[in-house]
């Protein structure tokens, strides 16, 4: 596909996207004031990689949510996983 | 026509197999995985190993569908090594059952020690008995790590070949590893949590159509048993050829799962239900 058929093949879906990421923002702020947990500080700083201009976004973007340790955990507590790297290692 | 080389039908409808061979689906894989909670002893496990090598088979094809299933203990319930590997001692005997295809879907979950020791024995096992191997990498935030942590075990197998193992659920950040050491990958198409169709279609087209599938992984949570013709469909409306979208989604997983000696995907008439059953 050219340039021009990506965009007109994909941009109504992508528009609807971008204002569901808008809304989802708003509906924080309309929830109260707060503190953002790990995902969501995760979720914003993976937002300024969309627009640092640099290719490959996904792969980034996947790999900026990724717990960046090499070694296997002593034990599992839970099976689950939050989506995001929890720094501070509170959901293992 | 189009295989799904993984999906737990054990958790979907009658109306989902209809569906799926509306869909044009001839040939199933069904990895055994955790049933949403853990079982309270072996036993269980082989209560449900008899159901994917007997009564599963028998239901799909009533829908003209060939069922092939792969068993293990889920690294969801590996957690406890000693349970875990009484579990393993059940699977021999399973293996012949015509349709067992391997050994999965193994692999990792939280990237704990207890779970690498137990993909270490299903490894071990596979070794033992030259089999194909089906293995799962951890979802979201745990991906990364435990891809690269289940690559580095395999290589202490030097007996199984990376041709006849498939790592499972690859996105953009683990496709490149997998693929560059030799093994085969699968895309998982998920709604919310693994891969989307357009995102499967854009690995496809970074890093090749060789060594790749796609599949649906329907269970029981939220996931979509006909997400491989989807994904199909997103092929072709990117003007793909159609010899490229029966290669993806037909001619790899057969030649790959063929390594087994036992997968087909001939066609099959629907059975009758076995009313004496």
């Amino acid at each position: 596909m050219t340039r021009a058929q990506v965009v007109d093949a994909y941009f109504m879906e992508h528009r609807a996207r971008l204002l569901d990421v808008a809304a989802f923002l708003d509906r924080i702020d309309r929830a109260g004031p707060g503190v953002d947990d790990f995902r969501m500080n995760a979720y914003r700083n993976a937002i300024a990689l969309l627009l640092d201009g640099k290719p490959e976004r996904t792969r980034r973007i996947l790999e900026h949510f990724s717990d960046p340790s090499t070694t296997p955990i002593p034990a599992a507590h839970v099976k689950g996983a939050t989506g995001a790297h929890d720094p501070i290692g509170k959901v293992h | 026509m189009y295989i799904d080389p993984h999906v737990h039908m054990v958790s979907r409808s009658t109306d989902d197999y209809v569906h799926m061979a509306r869909a044009g689906c001839v040939a199933i894989t069904e990895p055994a995985f955790w049933a949403g909670y853990d079982r309270s002893s072996p036993q269980g496990f082989f209560d449900y190993f008899r159901q994917l090598t007997e009564s599963e088979p028998r239901r799909a094809a009533q829908y003209g569908i060939r069922h092939h299933t792969w068993l293990c203990i889920n690294p969801k319930e590996s957690e406890d090594p000693v349970f875990a590997r009484e579990v393993i001692a059940l699977i021999p005997e399973f293996l012949k059952k015509e349709n067992v295809l391997g050994i999965g879907e193994i692999g990792l979950n939280k990237n704990s020690r207890n779970e690498m020791e137990i993909l270490e024995a299903h490894l071990q096992l596979a070794s033992d008995h030259n089999l194909l191997v089906l293995v799962h990498t951890p979802h979201l935030e745990d991906k990364l790590k435990g891809t690269l942590l289940i690559l580095d075990a395999i290589r202490r197998f030097p007996k199984l070949d990376p041709g006849r193992v498939l790592i499972d659920h690859v996105e953009e950040h683990t496709a490149k590893h997998v693929l560059d050491q030799g093994f085969w990958c699968g895309m998982t198409l998920y709604p919310d949590t693994k891969c989307t169709p357009q995102r499967a279609v854009d690995i496809i087209e970074t890093y090749g159509s060789e060594r790749i599938w796609m599949n649906s992984a329907g269970d029981w949570g939220h996931s979509d048993p006909i997400a491989v013709p989807k994904a199909q469909m997103e092929m072709r409306r990117r003007g793909h050829l159609e010899s490229l979208v029966r290669q993806v989604t037909f001619g790899n997983p057969q030649r790959f799962l063929s390594q087994s000696g036992r997968f087909s995907a001939e066609p099959l008439r629907p059975t009758a239900p076995d009313i004496t059953r």
